[in-house]
């Protein structure tokens, strides 16, 4: 663990609305220090959940505990010490990005100095553009504005519920940026939901997994993930010598799929010299070798099992 | 936190263009108003006393500014109420509709609290469209007009009341008046609390203001019945205070019945939006 205290713990949360279970079982810890990944597909109650967190929705039944306490009886205390982003940070339009974040400061329970919205106006990236209203700014814009609404009263825990969503790809490689500066330098904890599963492969040092509302599995990445193992694609002219080459030469390399003329092969890194000799040298060409996202093979796995 | 809340829906309130129609409407309807009795005022007043030419001498400025300050009023009040909703029944739902009430309810206020600030804010604004209504038509029509004895005709019959009996009359009258908007405030800002966009609590509140006009003025006993009891039939109790005897339980009986209101509409809002789920 990052941390041996737990800032954040849903126990068992439910959320129905009417006969509908938005929410069923959902269970899981994030500790001091951690990027805590939260992984679901569509409709698999992540923002529910992450609402739920925030005192947006009230739960049917469960317990959630922030900083060590209950949020229906804390809940003030609670809510200074977090900055959040729910979807997509929207703001009031009319108004300039200095104002938004002036408005929301006030609201903060912390005494934020005009200095301080510059200097986190400069942190995101937006300084130049501060006089200027909202109506302007890009989505990409309004994101970096919504990081810096989060960071104004220097909390301790960053929520970010699907951050990277209509981002081109500069965005969202600047934004995973911003997430990981907030850990190294500013050593924030951050919960972080998102559909783009090599974005949590990459920065996530913990993650949970919900499906139709249920917590399916949680822990360390790494853990999770058995870093040492690598799914790898072989592209190659001659599938069925191939598969023979591997079986006789007993690298200990299983074979997950064959698709068109590639062979999925879980082996360790390493191997992956070994294994592109080995076909060559018997005569079979290799085309490509291109090392798969093991998150999302293995969320896809969770998910359809 | 509460005034820092206040304050932030005050900056809201201003820098929403859509505040600026109510008093932009103001000034063009009362402009207007002000040019026509410039014109064609004595006219107007013929109309309204040649019945009485007859038995009565008029003499003396009858078309003076607090004749021109009391049609303004009671033209205006019918309508003020949509020029109100445009920005009360914006307050909750609009943020809703922008989406930044995920953000707001996040924030360590409770909800009571930032709804409260809306509702102050709501106040200010129904407060300052007043004001302005009573610039324009009293300070401006004075101005245009000169001063003179009020000339108010009733169901009763043709009251004149005398120049320096008129101030605390208007002060009142606008009080009250205040007191009825604001009124209409609440009902938008709680039917504010149930919509996600801004144009249905506004057209609802129109709505039932249409309907409840419209239930006060049939003549059928079982509407009669629950005539005295909807806030639309007390939106004229200002004028009471241009009657002579001041009918001071006609008064206080509006004054009431409006405040029920406003504690039972606020009530509504309050239940509504600490108990929504913010789904937006």
């Amino acid at each position: 663990m990052p941390g041996e205290d737990k800032i954040i713990e849903v126990s068992h949360l439910v959320k129905h609305y009417g006969k509908f279970k938005a929410v069923e079982d959902v269970s899981f810890d994030v500790y001091r220090g951690d990027v805590y990944g939260f992984l679901g597909p569509n409709g698999a109650g992540k923002s529910t959940t992450i609402r739920t967190m925030l005192s947006l929705i009230r739960p049917t039944a469960g317990e959630i505990r922030l900083f060590g306490k209950n949020l229906r009886t804390d809940r003030n205390y609670i809510l200074q010490r977090i900055g959040c982003i729910v979807e997509k940070p929207d703001f009031y339009k009319y108004l300039s990005a200095e104002k938004n974040l002036e408005i929301f400061a006030r609201l903060s329970g912390v005494n934020v100095t005009k200095s301080k919205v510059h200097e986190i106006i400069e942190f995101v990236g937006l300084k130049g553009r501060e006089k200027d209203k909202l109506g302007g700014f890009s989505h990409g814009m309004k994101q970096r504005l919504g990081i810096a609404q989060t960071l104004i009263h220097d909390p301790e825990l960053i929520i970010l519920d699907e951050p990277t969503t209509g981002l081109d790809p500069q965005g969202i490689i600047d934004i995973r940026n911003l997430i990981l500066q907030l850990k190294n330098e500013r050593n924030k904890t951050v919960l972080l939901s998102s559909h783009i599963l090599s974005e949590i492969e990459l920065i996530a040092t913990r993650m949970v997994i919900i499906n139709k509302g249920k917590t399916i599995v949680q822990g360390s990445v790494s853990e999770l993930l058995n870093a040492q193992e690598l799914i790898v694609a072989f592209s190659v002219n001659n599938i069925e010598k191939a598969k023979q080459l591997l079986a006789n030469a007993s690298l200990s390399t299983a074979i997950d799929k064959i698709d068109n003329n590639n062979l999925l092969l879980h082996i360790s890194q390493e191997k992956i010299p070994v294994v592109n000799k080995l076909f060559c040298d018997n005569g079979v060409d290799v085309f490509s070798i291109e090392a798969k996202r093991k998150l999302e093979d293995y969320f896809l796995k969770l998910i359809n099992a | 936190m509460f005034w820092k809340s206040t304050y932030n829906e005050f900056i809201k309130i201003a820098a929403k263009p859509r505040s600026y129609i109510g008093l932009g409407a103001i000034t063009l309807i009362v402009g207007i108003i002000l040019f026509a009795m410039k014109a064609d005022g004595m006219n107007f007043i013929s109309f309204v006393t040649a019945p009485f030419e007859q038995s009565l001498s008029f003499e003396g400025n009858i078309l003076n500014g607090n004749l021109i300050a009391f049609i303004i009023l009671q033209m205006l009040i019918i309508h003020v109420p949509l020029l109100i909703a445009l920005v009360t029944g914006d307050l909750v739902s609009g943020e809703g509709a922008m989406g930044t009430i995920r953000l707001l309810l996040t924030k360590p206020v409770s909800r009571t609290k930032i709804l409260f600030s809306k509702y102050l804010a709501g106040c200010a604004y129904t407060f300052i469209i007043l004001l302005w209504m009573g610039f324009m038509a009293l300070i401006v029509g004075k101005w245009m007009f000169g001063s003179g004895d009020l000339m108010v005709l009733n169901s009763d019959g043709l009251i004149v009341l005398q120049e320096h009996d008129l101030g605390w009359r208007f002060a009142l009258g606008f009080s009250v008046a205040f007191l009825s908007l604001t009124t209409v405030a609440t009902l938008s800002l709680t039917l504010s609390c149930f919509s996600e966009n801004s144009i249905g609590p506004i057209v609802s509140t129109m709505a039932i203001i249409i309907l409840f006009n419209i239930i006060g003025a049939l003549d059928v006993p079982v509407l009669q019945k629950i005539q005295p009891y909807l806030f639309t039939t007390h939106m004229m109790a200002w004028r009471s205070f241009f009657e002579d005897p001041l009918p001071t339980e006609k008064i206080i009986n509006s004054i009431v019945i409006l405040l029920v209101h406003i504690v039972g509409l606020l009530g509504i809002a309050m239940y509504k939006f600490n108990k929504k789920d913010i789904l937006s």
